[in-house]
């Protein structure tokens, strides 16, 4: 059974993940962390090596890494123009690689955006800026250790699309989504703080 | 005080449904230690060395009544009959059970009270300085931001797993008593050149392993626009704070990498983004949670009272207690009275389940039925009639809640250390009744005058130690237990970290050692210098030549 929920229903994945293979050993910088490096150093996750041996699906609706995508750009242009290409990115990598890598966002029907720890709410940050900064309008799917206890935070941040890890029930996931029915400020789903939503009273006695 | 609408009663109810929830899945195995971690600890709920801790949020330090009642309750039936008061005007419990946790938090929901964000890696309870609304040097009082502050950061969705945990603090008066240098974000409130409400915002300080006091980040920031530039502060740091390494994920190590200027570039850029977003605060919204804050319905009284007059002059013990324990107040015929928590041999914050009742119906009968958290630990009736004082004293002391020492040497900060706290290096409260029984002499204590121990049980220094103008540090060497001292810390609008006088000591040799530092202050200090000021003076090297010279003697 599919452990995908769109919007509120749990259906079926017609989307195929492309990963970046791992060549020898993995280094342990590519774990999550170290943006700070990354941005003072220019170092990459990723090397060109693994790029050029991502192996990459003849048909069907392919989700690529950022990095192939931005590589192998012309390789896959038709596949875009067909509506059959989206793009993920991993919470360490730079949202502005992403946006100047398209020439419209809302030419990708879905980004996926990966989360190695669930605990790394860095993709809280992302998914708001796909959203209100660049105006992404389409599929935002959360993906890799998606977990019942986030998803009301993924969803007030923009997320409508979430992969819920393999071995958790996405049945029981969906109940989360509901979890508070007024929260307090404004956010990527509601914009409005409650105070603008409804019309707040001062409680009889102060 | 502010009080629930069906909204704020709704999200805390629906909290303790999702952490009931939690907890059950947690106990049927449904749910891994690591990720219940977060979970729990966004409820305030540490695994220790006996038990589970509880840390129950008091908003910004005010509680009523009621709630203290509820408090002392819950420490009856549900621990062993005392809580801890924290440094951030919090309170815990330290012997609950985990199974028992989901219902300690349903009864908190019955008395508008609640656990939430007291720990894990988001924003924190939002502290303030104890005599806000009523201290004569206030410029503005912070409190109703500092509630809309509470519910905006309540389970704010793009903030729920920063890097590490995030502390605010706010503060209106002339002398900072909130502390707003050693926070990730301080709020300095002040009217503007306009007499109109603005904020002066720091960035970047914390205690901890790494003490830095902030930076200024923004002079001048218009009220209305706190939210959107605290998001514009949290998303930079959210997105590009370390999250390798625990030690160097604060927000702090992050302004320090890239300097504050470059820091405020960023911040800047993205607040141009969120600047006059929904969530900016609307006069509507302040209006609506100021009326919360509003003076109290005081008497008209005049500026003395007879009865309190004679009862100074004719019983010496009131005399002292008022002299350390009572404070000014803006309206006149009132005063803000200090309850200790400092009793000499205790464990420093700490109050059983009698004294919270009794707190509470001192409260009550004399204090508009609210009281405060400070984060010195003590507990806080801000009004008060000159002519109720000495009721409020006898009773106090009856309590053993007047001890006279507030402000004075064993008026200690102190964490719960090693007894407690499994983050712990070391003991803490033992070492606060060793040098609480070495001091046990009011008139004496009163001569070294004000000054304050801060003492920590490990580098997370949730005993504020780095800003003591002694702090005791534990530390672990070789899996023994060891303090290190430091000296010349100051929290105030002229914060100071303090500096590490030398090599750590042996608990037992901890009572002397202050006792050293308090002689060459008393040898030292000229007229109406305090001891902070004489080490800013005359500097650290006399204070640690005389400690260390004694040392060495004694070994020969």
């Amino acid at each position: 059974m599919s452990n995908l929920i769109v919007g509120t229903t749990i259906v079926d994945d017609e989307w195929t993940l492309v990963k970046l293979p791992i060549l020898g050993e993995e280094t342990v910088r590519k774990q999550a962390g170290k943006v700070v490096l990354f941005k003072l150093t220019g170092e990459k996750s990723y090397t060109e090596e693994q790029i050029a041996a991502t192996t990459i699906p003849a048909r069907g609706k392919i989700l690529v890494p950022l990095s192939v995508w931005i590589a192998r750009r012309s390789e896959l242009q038709a596949r875009l123009a067909a509506g059959d290409l989206a793009i993920w990115l991993d919470t360490h990598e730079v949202l502005a690689d992403l946006i100047s890598a398209v020439d419209d966002i809302n030419q990708l029907p879905l980004i996926g955006v990966h989360v190695e720890r669930f605990a790394d709410g860095r993709i809280f940050s992302i998914g708001n800026l796909l959203r209100t900064r660049y105006g992404y309008k389409n599929t935002l799917r959360a993906f890799g250790d998606v977990l019942r206890d986030q998803l009301f935070f993924l969803k007030r941040c923009g997320f409508d699309s979430y992969l819920i890890r393999a071995d958790r029930s996405a049945e029981d996931a969906l109940a989360s989504l509901k979890d508070f029915s007024q929260p307090y400020q404004g956010a990527v789903d509601d914009k409005q703080p409650v105070w603008r939503r409804v019309n707040r009273q001062p409680a009889s006695q102060p | 005080m502010y009080k629930y609408d069906e909204i704020d009663q709704a999200i805390v109810d629906e909290r303790v449904a999702q952490y009931r929830d939690q907890t059950r899945r947690y106990l049927a195995g449904e749910l891994t230690d690591e990720e219940f971690r977060p979970l729990r600890l966004q409820n305030g709920l540490y695994i220790q060395r006996h038990a589970p801790m509880l840390r129950i949020a008091v908003p910004y330090g005010m509680l009523s009544s009621r709630q203290l009642h509820k408090l002392g309750d819950i420490a009856a039936r549900y621990d062993r009959g005392y809580g801890h008061f924290t440094t951030r005007q919090n309170l815990q419990f330290n012997w609950v059970k985990l199974a028992d946790t989901p219902k300690i938090l349903e009864e908190l929901a019955e008395v508008e009270m609640h656990a939430l964000q007291t720990s894990g890696n988001c924003i924190r309870n939002i502290t303030t300085d104890q005599f806000a609304g009523i201290a004569p040097d206030e410029i503005i009082d912070p409190r109703a931001v500092a509630e809309i502050m509470r519910q905006w950061s309540t389970f704010h969705p793009e903030f729920a797993l920063l890097p590490r945990k995030f502390k605010i603090a706010v503060s209106g008066t002339k002398q900072d008593r909130a502390i707003v240098q050693a926070h990730d974000i301080g709020l300095e409130f002040y009217r503007d050149s306009e007499n109109k409400m603005a904020i002066k915002v720091w960035v970047g300080g914390g205690l901890g392993r790494t003490p830095i006091l902030g930076s200024v980040i923004r002079e001048h920031l218009e009220w209305q626009h706190v939210l959107t530039y605290c998001e514009a502060i949290i998303r930079v740091y959210n997105l590009h704070g370390r999250r390798d390494n625990a030690y160097k994920a604060r927000i702090k190590i992050l302004v320090k990498a890239l300097g504050i200027d470059e820091f405020r570039k960023q911040v800047e850029a993205e607040w141009a983004y969120l600047k006059d977003s929904p969530n900016t605060i609307t006069e509507a919204e302040l209006q609506r949670v100021g009326q919360y804050f509003t003076k109290m319905p005081y008497d008209t009284l005049p500026a003395h009272d007879a009865s309190f007059d004679s009862a100074i002059a004719s019983n010496p013990a009131f005399a002292a207690w008022v002299k350390r324990s009572v404070h000014p107040h803006q309206q006149a015929g009132y005063r803000a009275v200090t309850l200790s928590l400092k009793p000499h041999g205790h464990a420093p914050g700490d109050a059983t389940s009698e004294q919270m009742h009794v707190v509470a119906d001192l409260a009550e009968k004399y204090s508009f039925g609210e009281l405060r958290v400070s984060h010195e630990q003590n507990l806080i009736l801000a009004d008060v009639k000159l002519s109720d004082l000495f009721s409020v004293w006898e009773q106090a002391r009856a309590a053993g809640l007047a001890t006279p020492n507030i402000g004075l040497l064993t008026d200690i900060i102190c964490c719960p250390g090693g007894d407690f706290c499994s983050l712990a290096n070391a003991k803490s409260i033992p070492i606060a009744e060793a040098i609480q029984q070495q001091f046990d002499n009011l008139d004496y204590l009163h001569d070294i005058g004000d000054i304050e121990l801060n003492i920590s049980g490990c580098m997370n220094a949730c005993g504020h130690h780095h800003i003591g103008h002694i702090g005791i540090l534990g530390v672990d060497k070789d899996g023994s237990e060891w303090y290190q001292v430091t000296i010349g810390g100051k929290q105030g609008n002229d914060a100071s970290i303090g500096t590490v006088i030398g090599p750590s000591f042996a608990a037992e040799e901890m009572p002397g050692v202050v006792q050293r530092l308090i002689d060459v202050y008393l040898q030292e200090r000229t007229d109406e210098e305090r001891f902070i000021d004489t080490v800013r003076r005359i500097g650290v090297a006399p204070f640690k030549a005389h400690v260390y010279a004694k040392k060495e003697a004694a070994h020969v």
